[in-house]
């Protein structure tokens, strides 16, 4: 496994330092798709800047990064190249270590042969390192790498079972962008049921539990947050970070669904309009939570997928996250029916963003509404590889029911 | 989705997809011939109309009369053009001065990747010298651009001399609200390009320039004058940009008003209009003038000073004088005031010209096609490749080919990877290699890139007897059809892709590449097969295009004559691509001939 292994790293290291020297590095780092402006490498080089002048990073609306993260790069700025490489290389070990970790644990993988069960810490790697999004986002040296590492590293210690640990990567993740907030609650299953702590509302134990683990994460975020107050001696981070993920006042078009709709809509429904399409990013949790209770790791995989999809500013290194947990439930491919028309659906929807920015920035024949329809089909397909997968699962789930019934009944 | 998730409905619909897959295939593809060719046929063509409000509803009495001034000039300056062996920079410095512009020079320099043999040129320095009329009354934000090349030798003096005696009559009216650029460029298109980006402030294309002194503000509109005769007969409009990119219609249809207001004889690709549209001479006659058109756009060169303009959302047109054998002749006071009216209703344009079509087909002047009418051709022809990708035989392959115990997926990367390499050398070597290929051979710099890249398109063809031998599991029937899979969805999504920014390049690729991987298998017989693959691969589509583009402009020629063409025209793609930025060679290069390897691959799968 390490000979495979350090072959595809050495190939993904390769890509990445080839196309760094490249021209098409400015090129990369330009495209709407690939950052957004909550993480563009431009905007970091902007907030460094005015921090050495001694002005706060976050006069001037141009800079929305977390302060420890400009502290960060404050020290690496000249190896953030290196740096962007590193994480992508953490990220895949900790995907990789968590994969063969996982299903030495998990019981119900019986109906996959243990030889594919061994090719796929492999494949989920190959599915990250080689992934042209994951490529075009390290490329373009957007941050949302290293957010997708904090992500990584996250999952890894939950399914370590160290609860601390979890807890500290969980509120980073948190105080990178508030998203990650939904993945409390299938970590917090996932440590019950490791306990063996029954999901019951009337039982100590797991109150007594879910306490422990909420103290440690909102104890974890309070600490990371009073840090940042204190290296940058104001409370300026939050409007601007925070405020800016849920207000949405930047329009640049993106991936994402908000900007058409926020470039349209009247001053006075903006409110709405803002909490409707926030809530929809953590409405999904609860549902879903009651639903797969009992696979707390999948539940994981779907929220992130629901966070990429509906997030204010998605960028392709989003998308790519939750794609490289994909071959981690190979044994539901048997079952996936569209999966092919879907995937020509997003490969097509790929090559067509740039073609239609160019008609409608450049060439000026087309407008924003060509550009948003191919977001919107691009969310489509992201949206049914989702319900595909959950669909697929819950029938594998009936399947693999029936036939364990069946067998208990014959003995 | 109900159609895809009813497991009855869902065979229903694969069986009936299984059985009559060649039959819809065949039919798709005359289908969208046989649209396309009717694309010319009147009836089902609309007539232009000018959509912009602000060009249509002003009365204009046209004014200009210095037309005998003009031709005088015109004799002064090809003298100082052949006193100073090029450009004669001080006099028309003077001469633009003296008519109360405000006169900027701005010199620039490139150094071709290989010599030009068409236009004799490898280091090329030149002087662009233009005046701006400055608009009296408005706040000075916009702008409209007329220029005049100055070529060598006889050609577009009276082009020049126009330009300055309409400066002149320009001055004195009151009436102008927009700045007006009076541009004389020099070596044409690169001489544009120099002065574009030095307006704009970009750098694009690797050349060197001076910055410009002196600017007048975002350019609504620009007009090109060709003109190298004191009379002419008719008056030729050209649309063509770089990269297939056409102005907004209504361009077009401002002149055609004009024409039709002053009793000017108009023609578009070198045609008048005819009027018996339901003979068939009539037809032919349309169906010509809409094939010379496709056959412009496809090549991706930018066919007059004004194809530069569009990259920048300038709308631009370039009018051509043209002196042939005709009874009525109009002289440079017609000419004049048809510039004259033109000007002044762009003049009155609120803002760029958006309201009408930006793609568009012209069978003629007063006719146009719009995308909505000529993209269900294209759609038949990418709905072939769409079928044979559901064909079930390759669907359930790909489903087959997610578990990891196949080799598929690997099997494909090679040849995926050995055909795009191979686009990358011929991309990049004949331009690199040129030296070492003068030094052995003994051929000039153009011959030698030329033929560099012919050597590398034919080495290509020799691949796939040599990559079977690398790889260990070969000529599985899962491996070549996951290939053919591959190369389908590919070739779907470039075609799609091109199709949408120049969709003449895609509709005549798609011609001759549909038919021949649609049906591609390695159990065909091989020798007829390959003969057929090659004839209809990229470089033999643009040979025929080029004998086709010389039968429809009635300058047949012969084989050889074809041949030199064709090394030209390959030369000229690559000095296109070096030097303004456009786009066919690299497409055709990078992903055209890899995505045609692999199907070459596929043929000798075993």
């Amino acid at each position: 496994m390490a000979a495979p292994l350090t072959l595809l790293l050495i190939v993904a290291v390769t890509i990445r330092a080839v196309l760094f020297r490249s021209s098409l590095a400015e090129l990369i780092s330009a495209r709407v798709e690939v950052v957004s402006p909550l993480n563009a490498w431009k905007r970091v080089v902007e907030g460094l800047a005015l921090l050495d002048l001694g002005v706060s990073p976050y006069s001037g609306d141009v800079f929305h990064e977390t302060p420890l993260m400009i502290y960060l790069f404050h020290f690496t700025v000249d190896y953030a190249e290196i740096v962007f490489i590193v994480s992508a290389y953490f990220f895949r070990k900790q995907k990789y270590a968590l994969e063969s970790d996982r299903y030495s644990a998990d019981c119900l993988e019986l109906l996959r042969s243990p030889k594919e069960m061994f090719y796929i810490p492999l494949k989920v790697a190959m599915f990250y390192l080689l992934n042209p999004f994951t490529i075009l986002s390290c490329v373009a040296k957007s941050t949302c790498g290293l957010n997708n590492a904090i992500i990584a590293l996250f999952i890894f210690c939950t399914l370590k079972g160290s609860a601390l640990l979890s807890g500290i990567l969980l509120a980073l993740a948190t105080y990178q962008s508030i998203y990650p907030l939904t993945l409390f609650a299938p970590a917090l299953l996932f440590f019950l049921q490791r306990l063996y702590i029954p999901v019951n509302l009337r039982r100590s134990s797991f109150w007594f539990f879910t306490l422990q683990y909420a103290f440690m994460y909102v104890g974890s975020l309070v600490v990371i947050t009073g840090l940042s107050f204190f290296l940058l001696g104001s409370w300026d981070f939050i409007p601007s970070v925070y405020g800016f993920i849920f207000s949405v006042p930047d329009l640049t078009p993106n991936i994402g669904l908000f900007w058409y709709f926020f470039a349209e809509m009247f001053e006075h429904f903006r409110l709405f309009f803002s909490c409707v399409f926030q809530f929809n990013v953590f409405f999904y949790t609860i549902p879903l939570s009651i639903k797969l209770k009992e696979h707390p790791v999948f539940l994981i995989f779907m929220q992130i997928a629901i966070i990429s999809i509906f997030k204010s500013y998605p960028t392709v290194g989003d998308v790519a996250l939750y794609m490289a947990f994909l071959p981690a439930w190979s044994h539901l491919y048997r079952f996936l029916r569209n999966i092919f028309l879907v995937s020509c659906v997003l490969l097509a929807c790929s090559a067509l963003f740039p073609v239609l920015w160019h008609l409608w920035i450049y060439a000026g024949s087309a407008n924003s509404n060509f550009y948003y329809a191919i977001t919107l089909l691009f969310n489509f397909g992201q949206v049914k590889v989702f319900t595909t997968t959950w669909l697929t699962n819950c029938e594998w789930k009936n399947r693999w029911r029936n036939k364990v019934s069946l067998f208990i009944n014959l003995y | 989705m109900g159609l895809l998730s009813d497991p009855n409905r869902r065979k229903a619909l694969t069986g009936l997809l299984t059985r009559l897959n060649t039959p819809i295939c065949i039919v798709c593809y005359l289908a969208g011939i046989v649209w396309f060719m009717g694309l010319a046929f009147e009836p089902f063509t609309l007539r232009t109309y000018m959509s912009e409000n602000a060009m249509g509803s002003t009365m204009v009495e046209e004014r200009f009369s210095s037309g005998e001034r003009a031709l005088s000039l015109a004799k002064e300056f090809d003298a100082h053009k052949r006193q100073a062996r090029g450009m004669p920079v001080e006099w028309l410095v003077k001469a633009m001065q003296s008519r109360g512009l405000e006169v900027f020079t701005q010199s620039f320099s490139r150094k071709l990747p290989f010599p030009d043999e068409n236009k004799e040129r490898y280091m090329v320095r030149g002087t662009n010298v233009y005046g701006i009329l400055r608009a009296p009354r408005a706040p000075r934000t916009e702008a409209l651009v007329i220029t005049a090349p100055c070529s060598p030798g006889n050609t577009n003096n009276q082009a020049v001399a126009l330009l300055l005696a309409l400066a002149q009559y320009f001055r004195n009216q009151i009436y102008w609200a927009k700045d007006i650029i009076f541009l004389v460029n020099e070596h044409d298109l690169i001489g544009t390009q120099a002065w574009l980006e030095g307006y704009h402030h970009t750098n694009i294309t690797g050349m060197e320039y001076s910055p410009l002194q002196g600017r007048a503000g975002s350019i609504q509109a620009a007009l090109s004058l060709e003109l190298s005769s004191d009379v002419i007969t008719s008056l030729d409009l050209v649309l063509e940009g770089l990269n297939g990119q056409l102005p907004n219609l209504d361009l077009a249809n401002l002149f055609y008003a004009f024409c039709q207001k002053l009793g000017v004889l108009c023609t578009i690709q070198g045609k008048l209009q005819r009027n018996d549209w339901d003979t068939a001479e009539g037809y032919t006659h349309a169906a010509q003038t809409m094939m010379l058109m496709v056959l412009k756009q496809a090549c991706g060169r930018s066919w007059g000073d004004h194809g530069l303009f569009l990259r920048y959302h300038i709308e631009a047109a370039s009018v051509r004088g043209i002196n042939s054998f005709r009874h009525y002749k109009t002289d440079a006071t017609t000419i004049g005031r048809l510039l004259e009216g033109m000007v002044r209703k762009l003049n009155n344009l609120l803002e760029r010209l958006h309201q009408s079509y930006f793609f568009y087909l012209l069978p003629s002047l007063s006719r146009f096609v719009s995308i909505g009418y000529y993209m269900p051709a294209f759609g038949l022809l990418a709905v072939i490749l769409l079928l044979r990708v559901s064909f079930p035989g390759l669907c359930h392959c790909f489903s087959v080919s997610l578990q990891p115990s196949s080799p598929g997926v690997l099997t494909v990367l090679t040849p995926v990877v050995i055909s795009h390499l191979t686009g990358v050398a011929l991309y990049l070597l004949p331009v690199h290699l040129q030296e070492m290929a003068v030094e052995h051979f003994p051929v000039s710099e153009t011959e030698a890139v030329v033929l560099t890249a012919i050597a590398i398109y034919t080495a290509g063809l020799a691949l796939p007897h040599n990559t079977q031998r690398l790889l260990s599991g070969e000529g599985t029937e899962q491996g070549w059809k996951v290939l053919k899979l591959t190369a389908l969805l590919y070739l779907a999504v470039l075609l799609g892709c091109t199709a949408l920014i120049n969709f003449s390049l895609g509709f005549i690729l798609a011609v001759t590449l549909v038919p021949i991987t649609a049906s591609i298998t390695p159990h065909m017989p091989k020798a007829l097969y390959a003969v057929v693959m090659v004839l209809l691969s990229p470089a033999f589509t643009i040979l025929y295009c080029v004998f086709i583009y010389q039968e429809l402009i009635e300058a047949p020629v012969s084989v050889s004559e074809g041949w030199m063409l064709f090394l030209s025209v390959i030369s000229q793609g690559i000095l296109d691509h070096a030097l303004y930025g456009s786009l066919v060679y690299p497409l055709l290069a990078l992903f055209i001939y890899p995505c045609w390897l692999m199907f070459w691959n596929i043929l000798f799968w075993n």
